[in-house]
């Protein structure tokens, strides 16, 4: 945020939170130890507003539900802007002092009455005022999202929509406020602070705008850096179409059942001139590839760090001997450089760490004695002395202006519907999303077994079933643009009639991401896995054996 | 939430209607009730929802009531209505021993066979119902028709003989306390016919009524009659309380040196200041009249015969305290005495003793009535905190106390009925003149409850003071003539004394260098006809059955008594009887250290003291 790539708060602030506004996040199922955090805040007498289109069970731990329709989360967010404006709530000192651009915000939200809101989104006008008012009257208040943000067309305008609210209200860069999202893994923020983005450096340092900072790198290690971003994920398989991408070294994921559109995934990585794939297990990517390195568990078979939401880094520490023929990821790197003519030595995971020290500033200060003593440290920490930051961008409310810096700008946006349009022929808006005990494509999850997991349902409004004719268990045909598949039903009263729900947790037995599109938001390159648009019917029986995947494409 | 009790189905009319009589209808398809398109976009909770939690206990109570039992599909929908997961809701339901979470008959009969009744015969009536009702139930049962019955706890009516309480679904009365009990009583075809007691048998003191403080009202003013308790002195003490003020209230108290009742003797004065001067905000008081400790029943007596002056007192209590709302939590064993108290809080918010402005002096209070459903533990004022906010009756750790964060978490003051009833006394006399009744460090007078062989079983007040020897010559001395053999003191949680102890005066200080106590005020009078064995062994069942399983010393602890006592009554000591009650003295040592309540650390102190008398072990004498 404001350059930063990381969430402004930590999860204690949660704690002592006055509001708590979960925006297109299931915590309590997809980030249980934040909502532990949550909880406690909640028990202290913080209140919780959930925005999300399915009434979760996060959303039965807040004192008022939202209940959108799948991609009106700007109009939303235009409309509580528009009314803290006009009921004289905006923290006007603030939004003078720290902040650009609040006229062209202030006259582009003026299309967002609460009527129109309550159009868009379908709930209640009263509602609406209620948040606003509540999120900007509040002293300190958390603003956090997952997925149900980011996986859309326009990511990063939803984002921004949310950042404009907490610039409105002040509720940024004080102890309590802040902008919160949510990371899937332990270490989602620290492979985005490594640089494992397209356009940036390790440390969020621009590769393209950063001079300074490409210098530092082009000495250290002894060559040009190339002068333009990469491509991002959805870019790489844009390529591989087209013939410009021809080989692919994959560490550690899962595209073949993690992107949208499977059917298109597997055969644009199937078609590579070479494919590496990297991992622990032998996943469905794997089993494309042309060579499979296996590598260690990085929790507990190799030394390391890891980041969480909270930008906290932290020591994880080798515990086990990695099976016969694993290999850490260092030593594969290692030695995939010395067969190709360079010796980088044997450099140990403190060696790689003080190395990047010296590149990214902002963890410049952190050595692994310091993360150890101090219990992890939570960046930017530029020197050894400096302790980390619980929270980001205090300055803003610094009255000198020199301290204060750039100031943080609105950034007005339009609501735009999902691209996957609703019609006659796919009437009902299937949204994707976690349970609790499993994780993205089952690979780390489905190795072990949990009381509660249940096999892979569509979930439905019991009135749409009924209307379908169909009962809990039926199987039923699932159908989307791009390609169909069988489920079995499961009724779900968190889900209104016309809106439907799956998880990707069990791709061998139901390829959800068969039915998902794959446009992409231009601006973060994320799929569209929260909004398609379906039919569903009753499956015939004679499929051999349960759900399956039926990859046929719909031209 | 989203876990479910298995596949429950829908709750049934009946069972829903059980459930609005006390939450009123739901609101919409989020509450239990019917879906509707505006629930498919918003959905209201969170606090305002988890506040209603409280009124768990009284729904369940009501589907109880009105089913006979609770299903699976009424406990999803008291969920459902609640906003509690199941899974929390069934740990409720199935912590209580008056809810039924199988199926049960429509009409089920407690038949006590605790201490008391037994030494009158319980085991007799317990033969006489398997012959009609066939054996004991056990957890399962037929649903909704025909009559069951169990064996009870303690069930407070020692003065009696014998003693039943009767559920019927759907019935009016529900509950109905049969004392002295006969078999004959119920009958499988038609609705029992059941007359509930009037009066107290044996209110009595050692001198004549003039001598009689907390028991004055009883049988001389009409217990339905507001009127009646006015013209007997009623509402003095609260006009005389508003008068000196709250500060002045707790002064009178101080200065009588009145200690609470209920058997840790802390001064209530210095518990009312604590709450009274509690910055936090609300603040809340509450009548514990959860008297469940065998052999005791002087509570029951007093809110059935004297109910007004319980909700004066707990009004004046509120008054000091600073509360605006005060709870009674009565157990559910005690119909009649409910009944009297409801009646009695509502005549009194009629005339304007209870609800806004009462005696036009700007203090507004109100009391709620809370039963139990059968939960000894609950008897303990956290455990009691803990029902009242619709939890499993379990203690908490102390500190804190609950004058610092008691109920909802807010300072509170608890006091059972009889120190309640002092603390009227206290005012009618004045602080002074109360600590001149009694001892130094024992003031006032003090009620105890005599049951098992003497003459005159009953309630009697006495000055503290008093001895053993004296309290049992007012009961008419031993029934018979019999030769004492023991005394147990204070209840299950008490301890055996022997004749060596008649001369002991009765105050809080000299039984404890004795190592007894007061506790509840029980004297329970054993001759040398009553199996003293049997007693400790019924002592022992009870605290297995109550134990509530928090603390492993206690809940572990409970079994092992158990099966111990069992080896010695049947002459199988494990090793040897002094290995065996060795063993008893360890497992009395971790339950006293390692329990957090008073449950635990008394549930072994009864057996340990029939051992050191010689009542129970190798050397004890049979019974002739």
């Amino acid at each position: 945020m404001f350059g930063a790539g990381g969430g402004t708060s930590s999860y204690r602030e949660a704690e002592d939170a006055d509001l708590i506004v979960l925006w297109g996040s299931n915590a309590r199922e997809a980030h249980p130890i934040f909502f532990h955090h949550v909880l406690r805040g909640i028990r202290r007498g913080a209140r919780m507003y959930c925005v999300d289109p399915r009434r979760t069970t996060s959303a039965q731990w807040a004192d008022a539900w939202l209940g959108i329709h799948v991609g009106s989360d700007i109009s939303l967010a235009n409309a509580i802007g528009r009314e803290i404006i006009r009921a004289g709530l905006v923290n006007e000192e603030f939004v003078r002092r720290a902040t650009t651009g609040f006229d062209a915000y202030a006259s582009a939200v003026e299309d967002y009455p609460l009527e129109r809101a309550e159009r868009d989104t379908g709930v209640p006008a009263a509602l609406i005022r209620q948040l606003a008012h509540d999120y900007a009257r509040a002293d300190r208040a958390q603003l956090c999202w997952t997925l149900g943000i980011t996986e859309h067309h326009n990511a990063a305008d939803n984002v921004f929509a949310l950042i404009n609210l907490a610039l409105l209200a002040g509720h940024v860069g004080r102890y309590g406020s802040g902008l919160v999202p949510l990371r899937g893994q332990n270490n989602v923020q620290g492979g985005g602070d490594m640089g494992a983005i397209p356009n940036k450096l390790t440390g969020f340092q621009d590769i393209e705008t950063n001079m300074q900072a490409r210098a530092r790198f082009e000495a250290e290690y002894g060559v040009a850096l190339p002068p333009k971003r990469g491509m991002h994920l959805s870019q790489m398989f844009e390529a591989m179409e087209t013939g410009d991408l021809t080989a692919c070294y994959i560490v550690g994921e899962n595209p073949v059942r993690s992107e949208a559109d499977t059917g298109r995934a597997r055969k644009l990585l199937g078609g590579l001139a070479h494919l590496v794939v990297q991992d622990m297990f032998l996943t469905d990517t794997a089993a494309l590839a042309d060579v499979v390195l296996p590598a260690t568990a990085t929790w507990c078979e190799a030394e390391g760090t890891v980041t969480s939401s909270e930008r906290r880094v932290q020591r994880v520490r080798k515990a086990l001997e990695p099976p016969a023929g694993a290999r850490d990821d260092i030593e594969i790197i290692c030695e995939l450089a010395r067969r190709l003519g360079r010796d980088w030595g044997h450099p140990s995971a403190e060696d790689i760490w003080n190395e990047l020290r010296g590149l990214s500033p902002m963890h410049a200060g952190m050595s692994y004695r310091r993360l150890e003593e101090l219990g992890g440290i939570q960046w930017p920490c530029p020197d050894e002395q400096h302790p980390g930051e619980m929270f980001l961008h205090a300055r803003l409310w610094e009255t000198d202006p020199a301290r204060r810096g750039a100031p943080a700008p609105f950034t007005p946006v339009e609501q735009e519907p999902p691209l996957d349009e609703l019609s006659e022929e796919f009437p009902i808006r299937l949204t994707t999303g976690r349970r609790l005990d499993s994780f993205n494509t089952g690979v780390q999850s489905g190795q072990y077994n949990t009381p509660i997991r249940r096999p892979e349902t569509l979930n439905m409004a019991p009135e749409d079933a009924a209307r379908l004719g169909l009962a809990e268990g039926d199987l039923a045909r699932v159908s989307s643009r791009r390609g169909s598949l069988d489920a079995p039903v499961h009724l779900d009263d968190s889900l209104r009639p016309g809106l439907a729900f799956m998880t990707l947790h069990f791709p061998e037995q139901v390829a959800t991401n068969v039915l998902t599109l794959d446009a992409w938001d231009p601006k973060s390159g994320t799929a569209e896995f929260k909004a398609t648009a379906i039919r569903v019917g009753r499956a015939e029986m004679l499929t051999s054996g349960g759900g399956s995947e039926r990859a046929e494409v719909i031209p | 939430m989203d876990l479910r009790l298995g596949v429950a189905g829908e709750a049934t009319a009946q069972e829903q209607a059980a459930v609005t009589s006390v939450l009123g209808p739901a609101e919409g398809g989020w509450d239990g009730g019917q879906r509707t398109a505006a629930d498919g976009h918003a959905a209201f909770g969170g606090h305002a929802a988890r506040a209603r939690r409280h009124l768990l206990l009284p729904v369940l109570h009501a589907v109880q009531e009105q089913i006979g039992w609770i299903s699976p599909a009424a406990l999803d929908y008291v969920c459902a209505r609640l906003t509690i997961p199941p899974a929390e809701a069934y740990g409720v339901a199935s912590f209580y021993a008056m809810f039924s979470t199988r199926p049960a008959p429509s009409t089920v009969v407690h038949v006590c066979d605790d201490i008391a009744c037994q030494v009158a015969g319980a085991e007799r009536l317990c033969e006489q119902m398997e012959h009609r009702f066939g054996a004991e139930r056990t957890e399962t049962g037929a649903n909704g028709a025909g009559v069951a019955w169990q064996r009870s706890p303690c069930l407070g009516q020692c003065d009696r003989g014998s003693a039943a309480l009767v559920q019927r679904a759907g019935g009016d009365p529900a509950r109905i306390a049969l004392a002295p009990f006969e078999p004959g009583q119920i009958r499988p075809s038609v609705s029992p016919a059941l007359a509930p007691h009037d009066g107290p048998l044996v209110p009595q003191a050692t001198g004549d009524r003039a001598s009689l403080r907390l028991l004055r009202r009883i049988g001389q003013a009409d217990p339905h009659s507001l009127g009646s308790y006015r013209a007997a002195g009623g509402y003095e003490a609260l006009r005389q309380a508003m008068s000196v003020g709250p500060q002045g209230v707790i002064r009178e108290l101080k200065d009588a040196g009145l200690l609470g009742r209920g058997g840790a003797a802390f001064p209530t004065g210095v518990k009312w200041e604590a709450v009274a001067t509690h910055p936090v905000r609300p603040h809340y008081v509450v009548c514990n009249a959860d008297e469940s400790e065998p052999g005791t029943f002087k509570d029951r007596v007093l809110m059935e015969e004297d109910p007004y002056a319980v909700i004066e007192a707990i009004t004046i209590m509120g008054y000091a305290c600073g509360a605006e709302q005060g709870y009674l939590y009565i157990r559910g064993e005690y119909p009649l005495a409910e009944a009297r108290l409801r009646h009695a809080a509502a005549q009194a918010r009629g005339y304007g003793f209870l609800g806004e402005g009462i005696m036009r002096a700007g203090f507004a209070f109100d009391i709620e009535v809370r039963r139990g459903a059968g939960a000894y533990i609950a008897g303990e004022e956290t455990a009691l905190v803990n029902s009242i906010e619709g939890k499993r009756a379990e203690p908490r750790n102390k500190p804190p106390f609950p004058a610092q964060s008691g109920l909802f978490g807010k300072p509170t003051a608890i006091n059972n009925v009889e120190t309640l009833l002092s603390v009227i006394e206290v005012l009618r006399i004045g602080g002074p003149a109360f600590a001149q009744i009694g001892t130094a460090s024992s003031t006032g007078t003090r009620l105890f409850c005599l049951s098992g062989r003497v003459e005159r079983p009953g309630l009697y007040e006495h000055e503290f003071g008093i001895t053993l020897r004296q309290v049992i010559d007012a009961a008419g001395g031993m029934r018979d003539g019999r030769p004492l053999r023991a005394v147990l003191l204070g209840g299950a949680a008490g301890s055996f004394v022997g004749p060596d102890a008649l001369d002991v005066p009765l105050t809080f200080e000299a039984l404890r260098t004795i190592g007894a106590t007061l506790g509840s005020g029980v004297v329970f009078v054993l001759d040398d006809t009553v199996d003293v064995s049997a007693i400790v062994a019924r002592i022992a069942r009870f605290f297995r059955d109550e134990s509530c399983g928090q603390c492993v010393p206690c809940r572990v602890g409970t079994v092992r008594q158990e099966e111990l006592l069992g080896r010695l009554a049947r002459g199988a000591p494990l090793g040897s009887a002094e290995r065996e009650l060795a063993l008893l003295d360890d497992i009395a040592a971790v339950a006293r250290d390692a329990s957090i309540c008073g449950l635990g650390q008394t549930a072994v102190s009864a057996a340990i003291s029939a051992a050191r008398l010689g009542l129970i072990g190798a050397d004890r004498e049979e019974p002739t």
